[in-house]
């Protein structure tokens, strides 16, 4: 066991650093700015998760290999295990919460999951929607094994993947139509529907 | 007409909530709960003679730390055996804290709670045990020679031994023209969900009365037990599996020690109690599955006839035995496949090892059994060079001969018997898919171009749908939804969707006005589980049957209210109707009001129902005696015995001839599971089904060394496939209806990785000319196997 997991408390640190040392960190999450006081060692992952409470964030082994916990972090997919909360003080996130329209239409990619069958239990559908965004901001129109491998820092346990290449593939189309950037907040108004 | 959605791909309607990330998994809920880690064993097998907790004590935030001693009498009685059977002579199961001995790394011996878990982490660091270290029995074999004992009282290390058979194999094969004898090795591997295992209690002092959510495959199952050790009426707890990320088995076992601790710290604390297992705590203290070491005896005649099989094998269960020998009897019966095998003898031991236990993962025994026999087939292929499918069609069960009944006894305790399936046209439908004739030329092709290429199929029986039962309940609103609930869980496969679909057609209602609840004990109490590709078959039949009679009771209602003869009516579009004359209607949602007769008209709409609003007949009582308010009804589905689907696996691999770098070129799938409910749901089940067996062909293995320490415990060395791992899937569906149910359908959800592992030996073994004995075989090891063989020709199996 490392300590790598699951603090609760916002603003007090019982066990955590000792007292007084507790950091305040203001980040825009969202387009959000929000902050919490919180000890140095706490991850990102924790900090979005229990701090913040923005529970769509998943945690899947703690050490970087699963991808669940990925965010955009300045506009790049980073996993928030690997983190620590007080490294991205005064930074932009965004969070799986931050991409459906307010009135909770889904983002293309979110829609493409959904039409393509891209998941299952769902766990880890966040880190793969997070990873999705980021890699069609720099690759566009991707061929099949570009997605494949663009695809390949996430792991899933249900699918077989089959249903997220395919998602994939559909959302870049539908987000090339539109011309919106993969990791804005999704404007229906702006033809982003499909 | 409302469109009929049972069969449509219709999508999913838990997608958007979980894509928004607005599910609720288990370590979404209970922010301000106190949190708990577990101090778990280094060691395999020591004695503990000594804690030393003095310097976790000044540990800010810390709030209890419990052992062994610390419980109360009922929690340091043994967990229980959940599955009980007459060969199980020597069964041993864990306590919920170790009392004085462990006998796996990862064992639990200590709980802290704290105020947040790094803290409760932090004191865990500062607890000082004092262990004797003994040695540890850690492989099969290993176990059965017992130079060294798991349990002290258990000398042999074997919990049961038990034989199967059928006709006289012995026999049989010393008459055979042929035999061959061979051995198989089939290594340690694990579910693996993405979502490790975690629990949550809520403990309300005035009502004494706790709620436990929990990350589990068997809620009600979870709540008896809870209620058992905590000494509670079962009306004080409820029990619910939120949203849960993945099961694939190991999420049955239950209860878990922190199952039973979480909620008595709870009530010992009176606040709420968190444990949410880390990555690598979920390697070494949640179940595993596979280990067996097989030894086959085969007799055949001259077409590659089976006279006679018999096969002994041991199974590693790992340190303690909770869940019975459930895992090596599905290998033992399920091994035959589609095959008429009418001389058969399977003999196991099961037998302890200082490792983590083992219970079903995704398949469970099946991809063990399915191994032998598909090996073997192989096998008599190569000795009397025929055509593997050729083989294989001299064998198989023939669909006329269907039901048959093999005169074993399945997992159920009901007789082996398969009730349907077309094993000779699935062969063709596969041989077509992944044209199996034509691979000679490409062979051929490949070889000119320096390139090694092989093909391989496996054939595989599963049983599905096993009992005892499932229930369902189905309820109309009188604001128009259709409530429904059933007690199992989900854990991916789209129940909601699937039930929803069910209803819809019965009731004629739109498929987005039903809403379905899994696994909450206080909306459906009596259940079963999520196991054995059994959810659809139990769950989806038991609300079927709660529809039907819903469906009735909407129609006397109607008839009564539009005086027209029950005959002639029909439920469509949220509406029961004339036939014929559509304007003639009632809605659902107004016969779910009359449904019940009211004194008080708490809205506008309950006006209706109330004593002085209709003409009811004065004589008779308002809810007849054979009636009771509320459109609703409960009905549950309890099979005679399990149904059985099947399918085959078709895989081209090539083979780098530098680097023995596997690769897989193309896979084929014909799948018979009666009629499907959904085919997108059907699909993906079969296609994550094949990538956990792809996962287990190749790559996963838990590596535990003589010590008994797992060796890979975490993502960066147990390799889970990615994307780049899995290849494209072909699927084809055969649809032979169960004649079992009402639904005609049989379970999806374990097919896919049952025959993959023999698909791909398979194909590596015609490839390389390389007889392959194992599973999981990685590129280093085929490697070193072509670099070590003697040189023959190569090449060409089929």
């Amino acid at each position: 066991m490392s300590p790598t997991d699951h603090a609760t408390t916002a603003t007090t640190s019982p066990g955590g650093t000792p007292a007084g040392t507790d950091i305040e960190v203001v980040v825009t999450v969202n387009g959000v700015p929000r902050s919490a006081t919180v000890p140095a060692r706490r991850l990102l992952s924790d900090f979005l998760r229990h701090d913040l409470r923005l529970t769509g964030t998943h945690v899947g082994c703690e050490h970087g290999v699963c991808g669940a916990c990925t965010v955009l972090l300045d506009g790049a997919p980073v996993r928030s295990c690997l983190a620590f909360a007080v490294s991205i003080h005064g930074r932009e996130i965004t969070t799986i919460e931050g991409l459906a329209a307010d009135d909770g239409t889904l983002h293309p990619v979110q829609q493409a999951f959904q039409d393509e069958h891209g998941l299952q239990c769902g766990y880890c559908t966040p880190g793969f929607v997070m990873s999705a965004c980021g890699f069609l901001a720099d690759e566009p129109a991707p061929d099949e094994p570009t997605i494949r491998e663009g695809m390949s820092g996430n792991l899933c346990r249900c699918t077989g993947y089959a249903g997220i290449l395919a998602a994939v593939k559909q959302a870049a189309g539908a987000l090339r139509t539109t011309g919106a950037d993969p990791r804005a907040k999704h404007d229906p108004a702006a033809g982003g529907q499909r | 007409m409302t469109t009929q959605m049972v069969g449509a791909p219709v999508a999913r309607s838990e997608d958007p909530r979980l894509l928004r990330g607005e599910g609720r998994f288990l370590d979404d809920l209970g922010h301000d709960a106190y949190q708990v880690a577990i101090l778990r064993s280094p060691h395999a097998h020591a004695r503990i003679l000594d804690i030393d907790v003095t310097d976790a004590l000044e540990v800010d935030g810390l709030i209890a730390i419990h052992t062994f001693e610390d419980l109360p009498p009922r929690l340091r009685q043994p967990m229980p055996l959940l599955i009980p059977h007459p060969a199980l002579t020597a069964g041993r199961t864990q306590y919920v804290l170790a009392d004085g001995e462990v006998n796996h790394v990862g064992e639990a011996i200590l709980m802290v709670v704290a105020t947040d878990r790094y803290a409760a982490e932090d004191a865990v660091e500062r607890i000082t045990v004092d262990y004797e270290a003994l040695p540890a029995v850690v492989g099969p074999e290993n176990a059965l020679a017992a130079a060294q004992a798991v349990h002290e009282e258990i000398p042999d290390n074997v919990a049961a031994h038990l034989r199967q058979t059928i006709g006289d194999a012995p026999r049989a094969i010393a008459a055979a023209p042929h035999t061959l004898e061979f051995r198989l090795d089939i290594e340690r591997s694990a579910s693996t969900p993405m979502e490790t295992r975690g629990t949550y209690a809520r403990w309300d002092a005035d009502d004494r009365r706790l709620r436990l959510y929990t990350s589990t495959q068997a809620p009600t199952s979870v709540r008896a037990a809870v209620a058992s050790f905590l000494e509670l009426p079962l009306a004080q707890v409820e029990c619910i599996a939120p949203d849960i990320g993945g099961g694939f088995g190991v999420k049955i076992m239950h209860p878990w020690p922190e199952e039973i601790l979480v909620p008595w710290a709870a009530r010992e604390l009176g606040h709420d109690v968190k444990y949410v297992e880390d990555r690598r705590e979920h390697f070494i203290s949640a179940n595993h599955e596979r280990a067996q070491v097989q030894w086959v005896t085969v007799g055949f005649d001259d077409t590659g006839r089976v006279l006679g099989l018999d096969v002994r094998f041991i199974h590693d269960h790992g340190a303690y035995i909770p869940y019975g020998l459930i895992v090596p009897i599905i290998t033992s019966t399920q091994l035959i496949g589609p095959y008429k095998l009418e001389n058969y003898r399977v003999t196991f031991d099961s037998v302890y090892t200082n490792t983590v236990p083992v219970t079903p993962y995704r398949g469970a025994g099946r991809p063990q059994g399915c191994f032998a026999m598909e090996r073997t087939i192989d096998r008599i292929a190569r000795h009397l060079g025929l055509d593997r499918t050729q083989v294989r069609g001299v064998n198989f069960l023939q669909p006329e001969e269907l039901p048959y009944d093999f005169g074993l006894t399945f997992q159920d305790g009901r007789p082996y018997c398969y009730d349907s399936g077309d094993f000779p046209a699935s062969l063709a439908l596969l041989k077509t898919l992944i044209d199996w004739d034509g691979f000679e030329q490409r062979r051929a092709a490949a070889a000119a171009e320096g390139r090694i290429i092989g093909i391989g199929m496996a054939a595989y029986v599963e049983g599905t749908g096993v009992g005892p039962y499932e229930g369902g309940h189905v309820l109309v609103e009188p604001g128009g939804k259709v409530q429904v609930a059933t007690g199992l869980s989900t854990q991916g496969q789209g129940h909601q969707t699937a039930f929803a679909q069910i209803v819809a057609d019965q009731l004629g209602v739109a498929f987005e006005d039903v809403e379905v609840v899994t696994g909450d004990t206080r909306r459906f109490q009596y259940a079963v589980g999520t196991f054995a590709s059994r959810a659809a078959v139990m769950s989806g039949n038991a609300i079927h049957l709660a529809a039907v009679k819903v469906r009735e009771k909407a129609l006397k209602l109607a008839s009564d209210a539009l005086e027209v003869d029950v005959e002639d009516l029909e439920l469509a579009e949220g509406q029961v109707r004339v036939i014929g004359s559509p304007d003639t209607s009632i809605d659902l949602k107004v016969l779910a009001t009359l449904s019940n007769p009211l004194r008080y008209a708490f809205d506008d709409s309950a006006r209706i129902a109330t004593q002085f609003a209709s003409p009811a007949n004065p004589d008779a009582p308002p809810v007849g005696d054979d009636d009771a308010p509320g459109l609703e009804a409960t009905d549950y589905y309890s099979p005679v015995r399990s149904t059985f689907a099947n399918g085959m696996h078709a895989v081209e691999v090539e083979i780098d001839p530098d680097t023995s770098d596997i690769r897989i070129l193309d896979y084929a799938v014909v799948h018979d599971c009666g009629n499907l409910l959904n085919p997108i749901i059907v699909k993906g089940q079969v296609l994550g089904g094949v990538a956990q067996g792809v996962g287990g062909a190749l790559y996963e293995r838990m590596a535990y060394d003589d010590h008994g320490q797992l060796q890979n415990a975490s993502f960066m060395d147990f390799l889970i496939p990615y994307a780049t791992e899995v290849p494209a899937v072909r699927i084809d569906h055969l649809e032979t209806p169960s004649p079992l149910n009402p639904l005609g359908i049989k379970g999806a959800g374990e097919a896919g990785v049952i025959p993959t592992s023999a698909a791909i030996a398979a194909a590596i073994e015609d490839a390389t000319g390389i007889i392959i004995d194992a599973m999981p075989i990685s590129p280093s090891q085929l490697h070193e196997r072509r670099s070590t063989r003697q040189v023959t020709a190569g090449g060409g199996t089929s």
